[in-house]
């Protein structure tokens, strides 16, 4: 196939890059391969998919009524394992390998190039759409900046289809998983890679499809299936917003390829209506698919599926989409300083207003989600300041540590759901009220579960805490000298506007310290909760499951040294690396944003914001260690009822609920009486169809009248209309 | 010669068509339907004289068009008489609207 490929002239297209191709075609492989495993198995008696009898499922508050124990009778006998196991295993994360072997290797040959690599390569397979001025083709795009998300996308996604092997063996739906795993890298792929916004929106499409997929993965639940249309239907609302302004594009820039837009937004005026509102379009989509305000109601109760799924496509992968949309389409965004600025503020917004409800949530996974949001919301600050390198760099490090917290609390959930299972006690195995002290029974994930808490925490020298601190002292380098300074939104001037978030970004740090010390002290710290019978069943998730914890565990304790900050000065190694690889890619659009001058800030500000940082981290751990007593804490079927702002906040602000009321029963109730009885049931079926129906009856009534049976007035209508025919002749 | 020719075929047509406008009887409708269409016939023999054999090779054609019809029509004439005693059109509009 590759020798079809047109030459390109790019200096990558005689390397190995030329199999660019091969990175989305061999998840792809696997999906089909796996599928068919799926669909043969559903075919043969077994073991039935779909089930309730898994890990989440079966712990889920919700339904404490054991339904869906098939497995859990007297005997106590195991759910054999399926059929076609040992190669789903073998083939679901070998795909992956392969593809993050090439990737890698694809890395080394632009490396190698050097500054060679100033213009994306771009693999054209086939023209797509034809017509007329506009032409787009299935083309994927490499360059530095994609690269970095197939090597996140592959190498992080390689990781957790490792732990799924051992998360998921006794599920009867164990190919009908890795067939939508595999799917989902395919899409996730297809997303980073493509070189226009309409094969960028086929595979944006494709990884919500497979999130809804995977949400309601276990179905047969109805809060699963609810968890998973509720995250589908949200995800329109920001996908409405990204066809907007790819129609804004094809109508005012005429090109819709990444190449294109790049070109044509320098030559928009600056701050001008159209680039601000492309951006705005465009955010829009991205608000959705990264679950900001106001949509970010999704995410957490996507952590109905899997929570291996949860850490691929709710932390790692996917939602974080939408930063790598604003970043690819940085150029644009450099042009709207308004948009820009928007961008910072509903991520500022978004990263505080969920770090205060992680503050209160019982459940470990609610936690993660809320900080997720958070985190999300941090990127969404650096890149919307124009700090796009901060924003990718925040958007790996993330990447690292949250994947590594979702398969540790996936590892403590296994241990505790196979402790209840062994007593077949019902209570909930993912509320931190059922834990406490599994440092003791589980060490390997509990050293990890710290590692990742101390990065995300932002301390010192653990990866969270360089990505956050670049994108806090850009923020604060940004507020002067800037065209976002000088721009001003909603009246209120750019610079206020940025220490603003500046500010909310700190609050948000101090918060996100203090809640997952507090995830922390309450899961593996003080005395076990879980129940005397079925402590003795905790212990260590098997080797495949803690193997992955420990690659993540390191990466998430040098994931800094990506990016180290100048001012190390190249002291621990290369200074910026992160920085000097996206260069060619968004280096001219921060340009923009900081008026072609340099972004650094004096020696003396960089480290007093590198000083309140880490003090804030500190603090907001040291309040947690001192304020909680899990020692003090009552398992959840004996815990007393929250009151006030803690009861606030663990009801989420009553968001939800303000959304059904103010949205949701709305929209039920005009669709019931406007759409449904007055559109459908009276315009539609009453007017059209009924209407119709007799109009016709009349019509036939009509012309009935005319047929009197009698063979003399045909007759005469005969001789009358041949008279009027041969007259018609006659004189015409 | 021709002209007579056309003017006694369209004196024969006109009294066909009258015969089938004013008269009720089956029959005679039927007599005055052949009578018309020999009218035709006659018209195409006369024409023939000018343009060819043509309008002969036609005769024969009406004439055997004419012969089955007569067979087809006159065997509904007879079957409706048998169930009505009558083959005045006023009594039958079966086929009414």
């Amino acid at each position: 196939m590759q020798t079809e490929l047109p030459h390109t002239g790019h200096p990558l297209a005689d390397s190995v890059a030329r199999f660019v191709w091969l990175l989305p075609a061999l998840p792809l492989l696997g999906f089909a391969l796996n599928g068919i495993l799926a669909l043969r198995a559903a075919a043969t008696p077994g073991p039935a998919d779909p089930t309730a009898a898994s890990h989440d499922a079966h712990a889920h508050v919700a339904h404490p009524s054991g339904d869906g124990h098939g497995h859990d009778d007297a005997a106590g006998h195991h759910v054999a394992r399926h059929p076609s196991a040992s190669l789903v295993s073998l083939i679901g994360p070998g795909v992956l390998a392969l593809t993050f072997g090439l990737a890698v290797a694809i890395l080394f040959a632009m490396r190698d190039l050097g500054d060679a690599m100033h213009a994306p390569y771009v693999q054209t397979l086939f023209a797509w759409m034809p017509t007329g001025s506009l032409s787009v083709d299935v083309a994927f795009q490499l360059d530095q900046l994609s690269m970095v998300m197939v090597l996140i996308i592959s190498g992080v996604g390689f990781l957790i289809h490792l732990f799924s092997v051992g998360y998921m063996q006794d599920d009867p739906g164990y190919p009908r998983y890795f067939a939508y795993l595999n799917l989902f890298v395919f899409f996730m792929l297809l997303l980073v890679l493509g070189a226009s916004y309409p094969l960028m929106f086929v595979g944006w499409e494709g990884v919500g499809l497979c999130s809804y997929l995977l949400i309601g993965f276990w179905f047969s639940e109805k809060a699963n299936a609810d968890a998973g249309k509720k995250a589908f239907i949200v995800n329109r609302i920001g996908d409405f917003g990204f066809l907007v302004a790819m129609f804004l594009m094809f109508a005012n820039l005429a090109t819709l390829s990444f190449d294109g837009v790049g070109t044509a937004a320098l030559e928009l005026p600056m701050g001008g209506t159209l680039a601000t509102a492309i951006c705005l379009f465009l955010f829009l989509g991205a608000v959705g698919k990264s679950a900001q305000i106001p949509l970010y109601v999704w995410l957490p109760d996507a952590m109905a599926g899997p929570t291996p799924v949860s850490a691929l496509i709710h932390a790692a992968t996917m939602v974080t989409a939408g930063v790598y949309l604003v970043a690819r389409s940085a150029t644009l965004f450099s042009m709207a300083p308004v948009a820009q600025l928007t961008v910072a503020v509903i991520g500022a917004l978004t990263a505080v207003l969920a770090a205060t409800i992680g503050l209160k949530q019982w459940d470990i996974k609610k936690v993660l989600a809320y900080s997720t949001v958070s985190q999300l919301g941090y990127m969404f600050v650096g890149v919307g300041v124009g700090a796009y390198t901060a924003g990718v760099f925040h958007l790996m490090t993330h990447a690292f540590f949250k994947a590594l917290l979702f398969l540790g609390s996936g590892s403590v959930i296994y241990a505790m759901h196979q402790a209840y299972h062994a007593t077949h006690n019902h209570e909930d195995a993912q509320d931190m009220r059922n834990m406490g002290g599994l440092r003791r029974h589980m060490p390997v994930t509990f050293g990890l579960m710290w590692i990742a808490t101390l990065a995300i925490a932002g301390i010192p020298p653990f990866a969270g805490f360089f990505s956050k601190d670049e994108i806090l002292s850009s923020v604060f380098a940004r507020t002067h000298g800037s065209t976002l300074a000088d721009a001003s939104w909603l009246g209120i001037p750019g610079s206020a506007v940025l220490y603003g978030v500046y500010a909310l970004g700190l609050a948000a740090a101090l918060m996100t310290a203090i809640y997952m010390t507090r995830m922390m002290l309450y899961t593996f710290h003080g005395p076990n909760r879980t129940g005397e019978l079925e402590r003795g069943h905790l212990k260590e998730a098997p080797w495949i499951m803690t193997g992955p914890l420990v690659v993540l565990g390191l990466l998430s304790l040098v994931g800094g040294w990506f990016n180290l900050p100048a001012i190390t000065g190249g002291a621990l190694g290369p200074d910026e690396a992160l920085h000097h690889w996206l260069e060619p890619v968004v280096g001219a659009s921060t340009a923009i944003v900081t008026n072609g001058e340099a972004a650094h800030l004096s020696h003396g500000t960089e480290l007093a914001l590198i000083g309140a940082a880490v003090l804030i981290a500190a603090a907001g751990i040291a309040i947690a260690v001192f304020r909680l007593k899990p020692a003090d804490l009552k398992p959840a079927k004996d815990a007393p009822a929250e009151q006030g702002l803690e009861k606030t906040l663990l009801n989420k602000w009553y968001v939800d609920e303000a959304y059904d009321k103010a949205v949701v029963r709305p929209t039920l109730g005009i669709s019931r009486i406007v759409l449904w009885k007055g559109v459908d049931t009276g315009l539609i079926d009453g007017l059209f169809v009924n209407g119709t129906g007799l109009l016709m009856r009349a019509f036939g009534w009509l012309g009935s009248q005319l047929q009197s049976g009698r063979v003399g007035t045909y007759a005469w209508a005969l001789l009358l209309g041949a008279i009027a025919v041969l007259s018609a002749f006659s004189f015409r | 010669m021709l002209a007579e020719s056309l003017a006694l075929s369209a004196l024969l047509f006109t009294i066909g068509v009258v015969g089938v406008l004013t008269r009720r009887n089956a029959i005679i409708i039927f007599m005055c339907v052949e009578l018309m269409l020999n009218a035709v016939n006659l018209s195409f023999v006369a024409l023939s004289r000018l343009y060819g054999a043509t309008g002969q090779v036609f005769v024969i054609f009406v004439m055997t068009v004419a012969a089955a019809e007569a067979a087809v029509g006159l065997a509904i004439i007879i079957a409706i008489f048998r169930h009505r005693r009558s083959v005045n059109l006023e009594d039958i509009n079966l086929l009414k609207g």
